[in-house]
């Protein structure tokens, strides 16, 4: 039996009014490839977002590896994290890739890729370097390591981004729509890198358009719909015996 | 034209060089000092907390740097329990006086650019640095100040040039700076034009000096914004 990675029990998020999530639960095991799929405003990058904490779940549980990131009540309504050095350490294990790849801009490529080993992981210099310059050959990167990210093409900014998240060696690899802001030759490139860490067996949770991605790659696909899970199951199933009409309706709108 | 009043006055215009350059160094170096925390404290989103900064800012910002010394200069030796305090000793010299008015008029004009800077962070940015694990003073340090102070490297350069022109006021209250040494020699001698444009020569060759050295820092800290040399 694989150890579960991520598991989200009954999710809940609003935005003041807007109930964005109604209810979402998952489970993520380790080497699990999720891709997770939906309109825009089904509330999947939110989904994404509220398993890091980068946005407090209204209510419901996250666990990663089986420990339950604790919050507590604000007020009514509004949760916040009981104990940001529990976050903070869990955030350090879950590397997030965005759609506008967010690196640091005033640094370099080489400095986008050590700055977190060095001052989280508080690794050594001389190892965070080398474990930069392992992960840049990796993505394709290595010649550009001392460019700044506005002197790069976007899928060169987003596999340095994936090199940035590979170098915290971490347990669990969040995707959130990581193709969506590039030319559409330029996401080969990008979908080539998330290939070979699926082949690697890393966990992965990846948020996407991609039906190609989804289809090859991924171990289990979830289709959201109105903040809540309309469709889940293997990429065979889901995409030969749909169950849902809504799902169908959506496979339609994109294979056209 | 006179122009014996001024070479023979040479040494003394230096001397006031002298005083000009301490006085703008000493008011940058304790107002950055000063401004990156009340900048800080500046951003806080409860506006209870952000309103103190923000006062200190505003004061600073929006009075004359000519009345804030005469507040601390002439103002305070007003109270006796300031002239038997042990700040009498520095209320009642003019260097000192001038310094400190120096200090926090920079103090809030740079902290004014400072917030503004970090508040144009990128989000995207802030969201990636999180979910790396890293703590808020960490995000502090790393990526914000670093950041904003690129961003606010050409209105800081404006600011340092403005505190030089600034500190001409010091020669009103009795210092011997620049401005000082002109008044000076023009009370000595008659000669208003030959003594003040002299020092004007003098800070002409100072701004210069200034303006160059941003472009240098610049040119350093913002090739991430410069288009690649090939």
């Amino acid at each position: 039996m694989a150890e579960s990675a991520i598991v989200v029990e009954d999710l809940h998020k609003s935005f003041g009014a807007l109930q964005v999530l109604k209810g979402i639960s998952l489970q993520a095991n380790e080497q699990d490839v999720v891709s997770i799929l939906g309109s825009s405003g089904s509330g999947k990058s939110t989904l994404l977002r509220c398993i890091n904490l980068l946005e407090t779940p209204t209510s419901g549980k996250v666990f990663v590896h089986g420990e339950l990131i604790k919050m507590r009540e604000k007020r009514p309504g509004e949760r916040v994290p009981e104990d940001q050095k529990q976050v903070d350490r869990i955030r350090s294990k879950l590397a997030m890739v965005f759609q506008q790849f967010n690196l640091w801009s005033h640094m370099t490529v080489l400095q986008n890729v050590t700055e977190a080993p060095i001052h989280v992981l508080k690794i050594p210099k001389k190892q965070a370097l080398e474990r930069a310059e392992a992960v840049l050959h990796k993505v394709g990167l290595y010649d550009r390591k001392d460019y700044y990210p506005a002197h790069l093409s976007g899928g060169q900014q987003q596999r340095a981004a994936i090199a940035r998240g590979l170098a915290m060696e971490p347990e669990v690899i969040l995707f959130d729509e990581p193709t969506s802001a590039l030319d559409p030759e330029l996401v080969g490139e990008v979908l080539r890198v998330m290939r070979t860490l699926a082949d690697e067996g890393r966990t992965m949770l990846v948020v996407t358009h991609e039906m190609g991605f989804a289809r090859d790659v991924s171990s289990r696909v979830m289709f959201l719909h109105q903040g809540l899970v309309e469709e889940d199951g293997p990429p065979d199933q889901i995409f030969k015996q749909p169950k849902s009409e809504r799902f169908r309706q959506f496979l339609s709108g994109s294979l056209k | 034209m006179d122009l014996a009043a001024i070479t023979d006055n040479i040494p003394l215009y230096f001397k006031g060089l002298w005083v000009t350059i301490q006085l703008l160094v000493l008011a940058l170096a304790c107002g950055l000092v000063l401004a990156v925390p009340i900048a800080m404290w500046a951003t806080s989103r409860n506006p209870l907390i952000a309103s103190w900064p923000k006062a200190f800012i505003y004061f600073f910002t929006g009075t004359p740097l000519l009345v804030q010394m005469f507040i601390l200069y002439y103002g305070m030796a007003q109270f006796e329990a300031i002239r038997e305090s042990f700040l009498w000793p520095v209320f009642k010299e003019a260097y000192w006086c001038a310094l400190i008015a120096f200090s926090l008029n920079t103090a809030g004009y740079t902290a004014e650019i400072l917030r503004g800077a970090m508040k144009q962070t990128d989000f995207g940015e802030l969201d990636a640095a999180r979910s790396c694990g890293m703590s808020k003073g960490l995000i502090y340090r790393r990526i914000i100040l670093p950041s904003a102070f690129r961003r606010a490297l050409p209105a800081y350069g404006n600011e340092v040039i403005f505190m030089l022109h600034g500190t001409a006021l010091a020669g009103i209250i009795t210092i011997v700076d620049l401005f000082g040494a002109a008044r000076i020699v023009n009370s000595r001698y008659f000669v208003p034009f030959e003594s003040f444009v002299t020092a004007a020569f003098f800070y002409l060759c100072l701004t210069f000096l200034i303006v160059w050295g941003f472009k240098l820092w610049e040119k350093r800290w913002h090739a991430h914004l410069h288009p690649r040399d090939a």
